[in-house]
């Protein structure tokens, strides 16, 4: 599949229908998604015939892009039980068969590592300091082969520091930077809409 | 939910050691057809826990399924028909109703529309 089919049929794939935000629930776009999943499997072959996980799966962008670049199984854990609701719908309508679980990633509890890759975009800590990280720490616990995530740039430094030092990453690499541009989804946000600048991080387990 | 997810799954409550696997109820369960890869299933065959998917295919039904003890390796290249078996056990079964629970404490972790709910209580934490 080409990055811009890819791109196409992400962008059919209904959003949070009523966003929550204390935990930072942002849609990770098609232009983002694509580009993750499309880098993670062509560059370096982490999907196709694998297990993926995708934590924090909210509507199921980053396990459906997963599915559609031929992993073999999925599965997207999220807290929030209408977001699995409309990742389960999201799957169904591209005849897609994807696992979910509802869970806090903080408390997952999985035995052995039949994971092979963990894709994610993480809550990225603004309204709860330190989230990126516990995510982060759960990924290095589950995946075998590698992990792609989305981190502030601003935080890259951090981010490099927590990968080699606390969790004993094999290789931690930003692949490049993207634009999340976070259309106005909160009382909160003043402009219409925000552009943030983020990395993304392939580490090694 | 599908058998491969069970199999990764353990209780998460805090305290609890000895909380795999989780014990299946199944009320309801389909069955979907999925494109059969033998090199996927010669890979992930070695993580598998073993008892942990005969006792979940059991659960739904299914007592003759798979063999009660893990096959040598081997088979995994000599026998289509167990290859076959392995694949709409670990792929093709999914529980939509129904609930996992903690072999220790006895919690249910209620399974509802195919998706577990491992939300613990503010206690458990």
């Amino acid at each position: 599949m080409k990055l811009k089919q890819l791109e196409g049929l992400l962008g059919s794939i209904q959003q949070f229908s009523n966003p929550k935000v204390d935990l930072e629930q942002y849609p990770t776009g098609p232009h983002i998604a694509s580009r993750l999943l499309y880098t993670a499997e062509d560059t370096f072959g982490d999907v196709d015939g694998k297990v993926v996980a995708d934590f924090g799966c909210g509507c199921g962008t980053l396990g459906i892009a997963s599915a559609l670049l031929g992993a073999e199984y999925i599965i997207g854990i999220d807290l929030d039980a209408q977001a699995l609701q409309t990742a389960s719908t999201n799957a169904e309508n591209l005849e897609l068969d994807i696992d979910l679980m509802q869970c806090n990633i903080k408390s997952l509890s999985w035995s052995g590592r039949v994971v092979d890759t963990v894709v994610m975009n993480p809550p990225f800590g603004t309204r709860k300091k330190g989230s990126d990280v516990v995510f982060l720490s759960m990924a290095f616990k589950v995946a075998s082969q590698a992990i792609y995530s989305l981190h502030k740039t601003s935080t890259r430094e951090h981010v490099k520091r927590v990968a080699f030092r606390d969790f004993n990453a094999k290789c931690a690499e930003v692949l490049c930077e993207l634009r999340f541009d976070l259309p106005q989804l909160y009382k909160f946000h003043k402009k219409k809409e925000v552009d943030i600048e983020v990395d993304l991080w392939r580490f090694v387990p | 939910m599908r058998l491969l997810t069970h199999n990764m799954l353990a209780c998460n409550i805090k305290g609890v050691t000895n909380g795999y696997p989780l014990g299946l109820e199944a009320e309801k369960w389909v069955e979907k057809e999925v494109d059969f890869n033998a090199d996927f299933l010669r890979g992930v065959f070695p993580k598998i826990e073993w008892r942990a998917l005969v006792g979940a295919a059991r659960a739904l039904g299914f007592p003759d399924l798979l063999p009660e003890d893990a096959p040598d390796p081997s088979v995994l290249s000599s026998s289509d028909d167990f290859l076959r078996r392995f694949h709409r056990a670990l792929l093709e079964l999914h529980v939509e109703e129904g609930a996992l629970v903690c072999p220790e404490t006895g919690r249910r972790f209620p399974i509802s529309k195919g998706i577990p709910n491992m939300l613990l209580h503010e206690d458990e934490v």
